[in-house]
């Protein structure tokens, strides 16, 4: 309604917090799997890779909480190691299409030109392969592993990355303050990196967020289809599928670490959904 | 011109909005008439109420805040009003056209079927006559060729011709009060004449009330027999279009005039109020307009200065009116 | 324009997104580190074999003469021949695509199901409970993999409480629909979630739009109101939607395949890569991205009929 529309003033960050059950909740989660990747060692109640014959396959109990695996390890402590693996996921499956992104987006974006052709095609291209299709195919040439699958994911999502980087600079460049830069004679390196890129960044920002949700996704996905993290490393789809043919008889083995990714990947998106509303122009 | 017994008595309406947790007033005790065949304008900045008076009268508002008070319709109160009762109503006795011809139609929809759609909701003609009606209808408002251009979508129209076919819409089924908000704000300027002569040209053949929201004095010193003058949610000023226009007496009437560049010798700065209008999260204690007014005294800031009647058929809320010579002389 | 050349024009501009994406395939096996005739032999091989098997890829030859090679070997339909499965890549393909378009199909229909209805009810409770159980309960969703939601519904409905087969593809129709019911399920409940969100806000920014208002003001019955003026524009951005996300959709096939034994193209290109068979992995792969791209073109031509603005332009 055109009448109603009001202006507000921002409020603080921890009153957002308190008001935002669904952003703080995001907050606690992923700040716990981070103390969880940095110390499992502090926090797992044994060795995860101690092999105990005599106690194979056993259901959950006091002793151990999520039960133990077909060699005896205590699934609880092998979930709690798996944190550093996944959650260094969603650095490193992210961080590097990120970068290459942000820079070749803002530059397209900025010159446009013969380059912006090129990588409009380009980005046809890659949209029309589905995501995990070119993936798991890359990764078949490089072979299964964790440095081949982020190998892998960077060497196709940069391009989303760069899409929405192109777009938001794009936007960026009819606001007044970009042509006034170009006016006043100010480098092109100095108009690209010190006033577009900060204020289009923000939709990337949440879109990283929402990403890494999506990372530890697809990376449990390889590692339960074989592709990524390699047995005996505790990784949750590893452990999922290590437990996959068992689960009639030892479910525990299965559920555990699934309910750790849906956690996760909740507390991600949780988070850049809260961020969302955050960094959203107010008025 | 005489008019008769009121058709629409708006009394103490209150529409308030809520945006995270916090009540927003968007409306407090609104209260006028509309008498058969009367235009009322009702003037304002935006952000005054003047969209949101509309849509609390025809039920729109109530959809997404509370409304009180009431809106007598010829003598049947419209807030407390179900829905399905409301419907019978809404387009067939009390009409509404936007501002914005452009979002205002439904794109993917051809106009023939807009516009039967109301005559179908409305009247009992058959599928023949409803096409006829149609095209009488597209050709009472101006649109040439009206029979082929049915099936045409509202892009293949010029805003003008769109505006045009919103007003047809709106009248198909003979409505006796007409609610124009802004109708003429998104058009050019040459256009909107025409639009303003075809409402005023309809309503007096159809016999039809007409509250037309503008922010143009320049189109009720034209247009209207009655003005309010709206700021911050509240009526601060109504009465017949010319004693308003001639003698103002609330100072944020006559910061309106001033700002109205018709009123002024060639070459005089143009007049603008001081400031902007409060935010209806913070609205002070007082008289809502106090922190803009010139001819601001200590009460206006304590007390709210109440709608009261100052001469025939003039109302003020002010405790500090523009006597006749200060009208004047500004 | 009419909706012939609109399709035309639409044809013509695929070509250059497809020679970028066979340029993709090409590079794919040949750019990146490691020999593919090595790989392809393994470990075990001599010299003499992986120079034969270098010869029968053309790997000897330029790398632009590879290049046309391979573009017009493709464009006559010779993907070349299998390794795994000891036939040309083009009849296996023919073989599993069928059983893919089907659990494709049945996931959007699935998908569309599930998500429909509850957009709906969510927009129309906007900020009250039903919204909110609405959409936690597809926020979790989206956070679960689609293989383990697989795994858990393979574990409960087909393993314990024996609803369903826990895999193959059966022989007629109804049987397809019976067999292929928890892969499709698996699938929908993944995708049902991106739609579900995104029609719930598209569904809530038309029951905004003023010319909804103006249809209230006319007084038209709810009923229609949502039926014809809601409805029809939010199912444009959710059709749009579907079709971006039909990568998304194919790859969720991809692992639903491997989980439930369904014996489509996603299982074959995980044994074709275990088995490094190249000239599969390459066949699958393009196949993959024609389907995507008919998708897309198939969106746009719907969209088209459906939108009145974008027929004339």
């Amino acid at each position: 309604m055109s009448d109603a529309t009001f202006t507000t003033a921002r409020p603080s960050l921890f009153r957002i917090a308190m008001r935002k059950p669904g952003f703080l909740a995001g907050l606690l989660i992923i700040g716990f799997s981070i103390l969880l990747a940095i110390f499992p060692g502090a926090f797992a109640p044994y060795d995860p890779n101690a092999i105990d014959y005599l106690a194979v396959r056993q259901p959950p109990s006091w002793a151990h909480p999520f039960g133990t695996d077909l060699l005896g390890r205590d699934s609880l402590s092998r979930v709690i190691w798996a944190y550093q693996v996944n959650m260094q996921m969603a650095v490193f499956g992210t961080v590097f299409a990120l970068v290459t992104g942000v820079i070749i987006g803002a530059l397209v974006g900025y010159y446009r030109g013969i380059a912006d052709m090129i990588f409009g095609r380009i980005v046809d291209a890659v949209i029309t392969f589905p995501f995990l299709v070119l993936v798991i195919a890359v990764v078949a040439v490089l072979g299964p592993g964790l440095i081949n699958m982020y190998i892998a994911i960077s060497v196709v999502y940069w391009v989303y990355y760069a899409r929405l980087m192109r777009a938001e600079v794009i936007a960026q460049m009819g606001n007044d303050y970009a042509a006034a830069g170009i006016v006043m004679g100010y480098s092109d390196r100095r108009i690209i990196f010190r006033h577009l890129l900060p204020n289009a960044i923000t939709p990337v920002i949440v879109y990283w967020m929402t990403d890494m949700a999506l990372v530890i996704l697809l990376g449990s996905s390889l590692g339960y289809l074989g592709l990524g993290a390699q047995p005996p490393q505790a990784e949750w789809g590893v452990l999922i599928a290590e437990g996959r043919n068992f689960i009639s008889t030892a479910w525990w083995l299965s559920l555990m670490p699934g309910i750790a990714i849906v956690l996760t990947g909740l507390g991600f998106s949780l988070l850049g959904d809260g961020l969302a509303d955050l960094l959203r122009p107010r008025g | 011109m005489e008019h008769q017994t009121p058709i629409l008595e708006v009394d103490g309406l209150n529409t308030t909005f809520y945006r995270s947790g916090q009540a927003l007033p968007a409306l407090r005790d609104v209260s006028f008439s509309v008498a058969r065949g009367e235009v009322l304008g009702l003037v304002g900045e935006s952000g005054s109420g003047k969209s949101v008076t509309l849509r609390s009268i025809i039920g729109l508002a109530r959809r997404y805040g509370e409304v009180t008070g009431q809106v007598r319709w010829q003598g049947r109160d419209l807030v407390p009003m179900p829905d399905r009762d409301l419907r019978q109503i809404q387009g067939r006795e009390i009409a509404m056209i936007f501002q914005e011809p452009m979002t205002s139609l439904n794109p993917l929809l051809t106009v023939g079927l807009q516009l039967e759609e109301t005559l179908r909701a409305h009247t009992d003609l058959s599928k023949a006559a409803r096409r006829d009606r149609a095209i009488e209808m597209l050709d009472l408002v101006g649109i040439p060729s009206a029979a082929q251009r049915l099936k045409d979508y509202p892009h293949q129209f010029s805003g003008g011709m769109r505006q045009r076919v919103m007003i047809a819409i709106a009248l198909a089924a003979n409505p006796k009060l007409l609610l124009a908000d802004e109708p003429t704000t998104a058009l050019d300027v040459t256009i909107q004449a025409q639009i303003l002569d075809l409402i005023l040209r309809l309503a007096q053949d159809m016999d039809m009330g007409v509250l037309l929201v503008t922010h143009d004095l320049g189109v009720v010193a034209q247009t209207c027999d009655h003005v309010a003058v709206m700021y911050a949610g509240r009526i601060v000023e109504q009465g017949p279009v010319r004693d308003v226009l001639r003698v103002p007496r609330h100072p944020y009437t006559v910061g309106l005039m001033r700002s109205v560049p018709e009123n002024l010798p060639p070459r005089t700065p143009l007049y603008s109020v001081p400031g902007v209008p409060p935010s209806l999260d913070v609205l002070p204690k007082g008289c809502a307009f106090a922190p803009r007014c010139a001819a601001c005294i200590a009460p206006c800031e304590q007390d709210r200065p109440p709608l009261s009647l100052i001469t025939d058929g003039r109302q003020v809320a002010c405790f500090n009116p523009i006597s006749k010579a200060q009208g004047n002389a500004a | 324009m009419s909706s012939l050349s609109y399709i035309l024009k639409r044809l013509l501009m695929l070509i250059p997104t497809f020679f970028l994406v066979m340029i993709i395939i090409f590079l794919l096996v040949r750019l990146l580190p490691g020999d593919p005739a090595i790989a392809m032999a393994g470990d075990r091989a001599s010299d003499a074999d992986i120079q034969a098997i270098r010869e029968r890829l053309g790997l000897t030859q330029p790398m632009l003469v590879q290049f046309w090679l391979f573009l017009s070997n493709t464009m006559q339909g010779d993907l070349g021949r299998s390794i795994l499965m000891r036939t040309d890549v083009i009849d296996v393909i023919a073989d599993r695509l069928p059983i893919t378009v089907f659990l494709t199909v049945y996931s959007v229909v699935l998908s569309l199901l599930i998500a429909g209805p509850l957009a709906f009810v969510a927009a129309l409770n906007r900020g009250r409970w039903p919204d909110a159980v609405i959409r936690t309960v597809f926020q979790i969703g989206l956070s679960m993999p689609v293989f383990y939601i697989g795994l858990v519904l393979l574990t409960f409905l087909a393993a314990q409480l024996r609803l369903f087969p826990v895999g193959g593809y059966g022989d007629t129709f109804g049987e397809r629909l019976y067999h292929l019911f928890l892969p499709s399920v698996t699938v929908a409940l993944y995708t049902s979630a991106i739609i579900m969100r995104n029609l719930r806000s598209a569904i809530i920014e038309v029951l905004d739009a003023e010319y909804v208002q103006f249809a209230r003001a006319k007084g038209l019955p709810s009923r229609l109101i949502l039926g014809r003026h809601v409805l029809r524009n939010a199912l444009i951005s959710t059709v749009t939607l579907l079709g971006l996300s039909i990568g998304n959709l194919m790859s969720g096939t991809l692992v639903t395949e491997t989980v439930f034994a369904v014996p489509g193209m996603g299982r074959l290109m995980l044994e074709a890569i275990f088995a490094r068979d190249y000239p599969l992995i390459q066949g699958l792969t393009l196949t993959f991205a024609v389907l995507v791209s008919l998708v897309f073109l198939m969106t746009d031509l719907f969209q088209s009929r459906l939108d009145p603005r974008m027929r004339l332009q």
